[in-house]
C-alpha cells in the first residue's frame, strides 16, 4: 500500500560543472523571454509621452470612468467565470474519472473539443446563435412562441453572454485538472478508509475531496487568470455589448493614436493581481502536494451510480452542447446558407463562401501556411524548454531551481495582448529586431505556452516518485539512463499532451498575434479577427470549420504515432 | 529611442527632417510627373515581379473581385489583398514603416486625412497614369501624382424593410433621436472606419457634438467597420444603420436582402477614397501597373457594377439602380480638418459612447 507523503525534497549529487551552464543557459533564455518585454512595460507605465518619470499614468487609470469601468468589468468577469467554470467542471471531472458513467470516453473527448475551440471562434458561433434578433435560436424561440420582432430570449450582447462564452471555453482547464487529479489518486487511500470505519460520504470529504482540493483551487485560479486575460471573446462580443474590458481597452489604446504608456499602465493591475492570487494559493495550499505514483499503484474504485448513470451522462451531455454541439451547428449553418443566421435547407444550400474562401480570399493560404509552421515550431520547443525546467525543479537538481520555476510560471501573470506589446516594444529595436518575421511570433506563442506546459510536466514529474529513478540509480544505471528508461517513457503522456496543448494554443492565440503580425506573418486568428470587422461571418465559418479539422487532426494523430501506444489526451 | 510606435507627432518631426534636407537635394515642391501609358515594358518587368501586395479599406468581396481580375488581365502576377478598417490598415502602415518593413505596394484608404500624412513622411511614389490625366476631373487626383481617388464613398443611413417600412422611417439625423428606435440601430467605429471617421467629423461639425450625445442614449449596437453595419442590418440584426457603406447597402439589395437606403435631409456624410502607391513598394512595376488598371475604365468599370460604387473617371457607364452623386444633398468633405481633428474625434467619441 501506497502512503501519500508530502514530495521530500532532496538534494542529489550533480555534477557541478554538468549543473551551472544548464542552469545558466535556462536561466538566460527565460530571462531574455520574460524580463526584456516586462522591463519595457514597466518602464513605459511610468513613462509620459516624451518619455519623463511620471506618476500621471496611474492617477489617469483610477480616475477616469474610461479606464476604471473596465477594470470593473472585467474583475466581475473573471470571479464569475472562475464560479460557474468550478461549479460546472467539478462534478463533471468526478463523475468521469470516478465513477460508473457510461462513455466516460466520449465526455472527455467533448471535453477536449470545447478545449481545442478558439474562443473568438465560440464566441462568434455564439453570435449567430444569441444576437438578440437575428440569432437562431432567438429565431426559433420567436417561431414557437409567436412573440414579436424585438422579444429576445437570449442576448449575447451583454455581459452575462460575455460571461456565459468565456465559461463555455474554460471551463475545460478545470474538468481537466480535477479529472486527472481524481484519476491518479489511488484507491488504496479510499479503501484505507473504509476499512478502518470511514462512511461513503466519510472518506469522501476527509480523503477524495483533500486530494483533489489543490487541483480545484488551481482550476479555479486557471480559469480566473484564462477570464480575466482573454481577448478573443471579448474582441468579439464587448464593443456590440456597449463596454469595454481591460484587454479590449488595451488593444484600442494600441490603436491611432497609439498610448503605450497608458497601455502598460493598464496592464499593470492585471499584473499585480495575478501575482497576488498566485501567492494566496501557495498559501492555502502549503506544501499540499501528493506523491501518489509510487512503486505500487492501485488503480481508482469506481462509485456505482446505479439508475443515475443514465441521467448523469445526459446532465454532461446537455453542459456539453453549450460548448461543442450548438456552436459548431451555428458554424456549418452559416458556411453554407446564402445568410450567415437563414436557415440552412436543401433548397438554400450554397458553397458560394467555400468557392469565397478557397478561390478568391488571397489572405488564407498564406495565414494557413505561417500558423501550421508557428503552431508546429512552438510546441517542439515549448515543450523541450518546459521538460527540462520541470525537471530541474521537481528534482531540484539544481541550486536556484526556485527563480528558474518562478521565471518560467510568471508569464501567466501577462495578459497576451500586454506581452504582446512588451515584446514589440523589444524586439523592433536593435539588437534584435525582429518584428516582421516569424520569430517574434515564436517567442511570443513560446512565452506564452511555457507556463501551463510548465505546470502540466511538473505536476507529471511530481507525481512520480523519486524512489523509481533511486531504484533505477541503486541498481547501477547512470542519471541520464535511469531518466531515460524509468522517467521518460513514464512521462510521455505527459510530454505528448503537452506538445498538443501548445500546439493547440498557437491555433487559438490571437491577443499577442493582434499586435505582432504583419501581412507577411498574419495567422489565421488574426485573419478571423479582421474578417469578423468586416461582418464576413460565411468565409469565418467556412475558415473556422477548416481549423478545427486541423486541430482535430492533429490531436489524433499525435495519439497515433507508432510507439508512443494509445494515448489518452487529456489537456 | 524610445517611441518606437508610430505617432503622428513623429511623423511631423520626421517630415521636418525629410524636408529640411530636401531643400539640398531637390525642390521641395515636386515637379509634376509625366503621365505613363502602360507599355509593355512595364507589364515585362511587373511580371518578373510576378507579386503585388495591397491594403486596403474596401470591402473585402469587392476587394478580392478586384485583385482576381487584375490576375485575369495579367496571368502571372499574383495580387494579394490585406482588407481592414482605414484606420487599422494608418495604423499597420505606420508600425510597420517604423519598423523599416516595406511589404505592401499599393494602398486604399478611405480617408485622405491619411495621404496628407503619407505625402509629408515621403513614403508616397509620385505616379500618374496616362488614363487617369485623360479623363479624370483635376479634383480627382493630385496633380503631383501622389494619390488618385479610386473611388468617392458616401454613408447613408440603411433600413431592414422587414423590419421597418420605408414611409415609417427615419429620413433625417434628428428623426434617429425618437425613443421608438432605441435598441433598434447599428452604428460603425470612427477608430476603425475611415468613412466613419469623415462621417463622424461632418456630422460633429455640422449637428455639434451634443448631437452624439443625444444619440449614444438610444442604446446603440456599435461595431467597427463601415462594410459591417450594412450586414448586420441584411442579416435583421438591428432595423437601421445609422452609417457605413451605402453601396454595400444597394448591392445587397440588388441580390435580394431586404435592405434599402436612405439619403438624411441634413446632408449624407461623404469621403473621398484614395489610393497610393509606396515609394519602397518592394514590386515597383507591378504596383504601378495595378494603379493604373484600377483606375482604368475596366477597373473602375468592376467598382460601378460588382461594387456599386461611385468612381471619378468620365467614360465609365454609371448602372441604375444608385442615385447620382449629383443628385445627393452631401455633407462638406475637409481633409485637412479630419486630420488635424482625429485624435480628438477618437477620444470625444469613446468618451460619448463608452467604447
Amino acid at each position: 500500500m501506497t502512503i501519500a507523503l508530502p514530495a521530500r525534497a532532496e538534494r542529489r549529487g550533480f555534477g557541478i560543472d554538468l549543473s551551472k551552464p544548464v542552469l545558466y543557459l535556462f536561466a538566460a533564455i527565460l530571462l531574455v523571454l520574460i524580463i526584456l518585454p516586462l522591463s519595457w512595460l514597466l518602464i513605459y507605465s511610468f513613462s509620459d509621452a516624451k518619455g519623463a518619470f511620471t506618476l500621471l499614468n496611474f492617477y489617469r487609470l483610477f480616475s477616469e470612468s474610461s479606464f476604471f469601468d473596465p477594470l470593473v468589468t472585467t474583475f466581475i468577469i473573471a470571479t464569475t467565470s472562475a464560479a460557474i467554470c468550478c461549479a460546472v467542471a467539478a462534478p463533471m471531472g468526478w463523475l468521469v474519472a470516478r465513477t460508473d458513467l457510461p462513455f466516460g470516453g466520449i465526455v472527455r473527448a467533448l471535453v477536449t473539443a470545447s478545449f481545442v475551440t478558439p474562443p473568438f471562434l465560440g464566441a462568434i458561433a455564439w453570435e449567430l446563435l444569441a444576437a438578440p434578433n437575428s440569432g437562431l435560436l432567438n429565431q426559433i424561440f420567436r417561431t414557437v412562441t409567436g412573440a414579436e420582432q424585438d422579444v429576445h430570449l437570449f442576448n449575447i450582447y451583454s455581459l452575462t453572454g460575455i460571461i456565459f462564452v468565456i465559461s463555455c471555453y474554460t471551463f475545460p482547464y478545470v474538468f481537466v485538472l480535477v479529472a486527472n487529479s481524481l484519476d491518479r489518486t489511488p484507491g488504496e487511500l479510499e479503501d484505507a478508509s473504509s476499512i478502518l470505519g470511514g462512511g461513503r460520504w466519510y472518506t469522501a470529504r476527509r480523503v477524495t475531496i483533500p486530494l483533489v482540493l489543490p487541483a480545484l483551487l488551481a482550476g479555479a485560479l486557471v480559469a480566473f487568470l484564462q477570464a480575466m486575460t482573454l481577448f478573443g471573446s471579448p474582441a468579439i462580443l464587448a464593443l456590440p455589448a456597449g463596454f469595454h474590458t481591460m484587454t479590449t481597452k488595451i488593444w484600442s489604446l494600441f490603436q491611432f493614436p497609439p498610448k503605450p504608456e497608458l497601455a502598460a499602465a493598464a496592464a499593470l493591475p492585471l499584473l499585480i493581481l495575478t501575482v497576488i492570487l498566485l501567492r494566496a494559493e501557495h498559501m492555502i495550499l502549503g506544501r499540499r502536494g501528493y506523491s501518489v505514483v509510487g512503486g505500487k499503484y492501485g488503480a481508482p474504485r469506481l462509485i456505482p451510480l446505479h439508475r443515475w448513470r443514465w441521467p448523469a451522462l445526459g446532465l454532461c451531455l446537455m453542459v456539453l452542447t453549450l460548448p461543442v454541439f450548438l456552436p459548431y451547428a451555428a458554424l456549418f449553418n452559416a458556411a453554407f446558407s446564402p445568410v450567415a443566421t437563414t436557415f440552412l435547407t436543401l433548397h438554400n444550400a450554397t458553397l458560394h463562401n467555400v468557392n469565397f474562401v478557397l478561390f478568391e480570399l488571397s489572405a488564407a493560404s498564406l495565414a494557413l501556411k505561417n500558423t501550421v509552421i508557428l503552431g508546429t515550431a512552438t510546441a517542439t520547443i515549448g515543450t523541450i524548454i518546459a521538460v527540462i525546467i520541470a525537471y530541474i525543479t521537481a528534482r531540484q537538481a539544481v541550486t536556484g531551481w526556485r527563480a528558474l520555476g518562478f521565471l518560467a510560471t510568471a508569464p501567466i501573470a501577462i495578459p497576451g495582448i500586454v506581452l504582446g506589446v512588451g515584446l514589440f516594444l523589444s524586439y523592433t529595436r536593435p539588437p534584435f529586431v525582429l518584428y516582421g518575421t516569424l520569430w517574434i511570433l515564436l517567442i511570443a506563442f513560446v512565452t506564452i505556452a511555457l507556463p501551463s506546459a510548465y505546470q502540466q510536466l511538473q505536476a507529471a514529474f511530481r507525481t512520480i516518485h523519486p524512489e523509481l529513478e533511486d531504484a533505477s540509480r541503486i541498481l547501477g544505471a547512470t542519471r541520464l539512463r535511469s531518466l531515460w528508461q524509468i522517467t521518460a517513457p513514464l512521462l510521455r503522456t505527459g510530454v505528448i499532451a503537452t506538445w498538443c496543448f501548445i500546439f493547440v494554443g498557437v491555433m487559438r492565440e490571437l491577443s499577442a498575434a493582434i499586435i505582432l503580425f504583419t501581412s507577411e506573418t498574419k495567422v489565421i486568428s488574426v485573419l478571423i479577427y479582421d474578417l469578423n470587422e468586416s461582418g464576413d461571418l460565411g468565409a469565418i465559418s467556412v475558415i473556422g470549420i477548416g481549423m478545427l479539422f486541423i486541430t482535430f487532426a492533429v490531436v489524433i494523430a499525435v495519439n497515433r504515432i507508432p510507439g508512443f501506444g494509445t494515448v489518452r489526451f487529456r489537456t | 529611442m524610445r517611441k518606437p510606435i508610430f505617432s503622428r507627432r513623429d511623423v511631423l518631426k520626421a517630415s521636418t527632417a525629410l524636408a529640411v534636407g530636401a531643400v539640398f537635394a531637390e525642390p521641395v515642391r515636386a515637379a509634376p510627373p509625366p503621365a505613363e501609358a502602360v507599355t509593355p515594358a512595364l507589364i515585362d518587368a511587373a511580371k518578373k515581379e510576378a507579386k503585388v501586395v495591397f491594403y486596403t479599406a474596401m470591402d473585402l468581396a469587392f476587394a478580392e473581385r478586384l485583385g482576381r481580375s487584375f490576375e485575369a488581365k495579367y496571368p502571372g502576377i499574383a495580387a494579394r489583398v490585406e482588407r481592414s478598417g482605414a484606420e487599422r490598415v494608418f495604423q499597420r502602415l505606420g508600425q510597420e514603416y517604423n519598423s523599416n518593413i516595406h511589404a505592401v505596394d499599393v494602398v486604399n484608404t478611405a480617408d485622405q486625412a491619411h495621404v496628407i500624412l503619407w505625402k509629408r513622411s515621403g513614403w508616397l511614389a509620385q505616379y500618374l497614369p496616362e488614363e487617369v490625366v485623360k479623363y479624370y476631373d483635376k479634383k480627382y487626383y493630385d496633380p503631383e501624382g501622389f494619390e488618385l481617388v479610386t473611388r468617392v464613398l458616401v454613408s447613408p443611413f440603411g433600413i431592414n424593410t422587414n423590419m421597418v417600412k420605408m414611409e415609417e422611417a427615419p429620413k433625417s439625423f434628428a428623426d434617429l433621436l425618437d425613443p421608438k428606435w432605441s435598441g433598434k440601430m447599428v452604428k460603425a467605429h470612427p477608430a476603425y472606419s475611415g468613412t466613419i471617421m469623415n462621417s463622424t467629423f461632418q456630422v460633429a461639425r455640422d449637428l455639434g457634438w451634443g448631437y452624439f450625445e443625444k444619440l449614444a442614449k438610444q442604446k446603440l449596437m456599435q461595431v467597427q467597420s463601415a462594410t459591417d453595419t450594412p450586414k448586420k442590418i441584411a442579416l435583421g440584426e438591428r432595423a437601421i444603420m445609422i452609417d457605413g457603406a451605402g453601396y454595400l447597402v444597394i448591392r445587397l439589395k440588388e441580390e435580394g436582402q431586404p435592405v434599402d437606403v436612405i439619403y438624411p435631409a441634413e446632408g449624407t456624410p461623404v469621403a473621398t477614397s484614395p489610393s497610393v502607391v509606396m515609394k519602397a513598394a518592394p514590386n515597383p512595376n507591378a504596383a504601378r501597373l495595378f494603379q493604373s488598371w484600377m483606375h482604368s475604365r475596366e477597373g473602375q468599370q468592376i467598382l460601378i457594377d460588382y461594387a456599386r460604387q461611385y468612381s471619378p473617371h468620365a467614360q465609365a457607364v454609371e448602372k441604375p439602380g444608385v442615385r447620382k452623386l449629383s443628385d445627393i444633398k452631401l455633407m462638406k468633405e475637409d481633409p485637412e480638418g479630419v486630420e488635424n481633428a482625429a485624435a480628438d474625434v477618437k477620444r470625444r467619441y469613446t468618451e460619448i459612447f463608452k467604447v
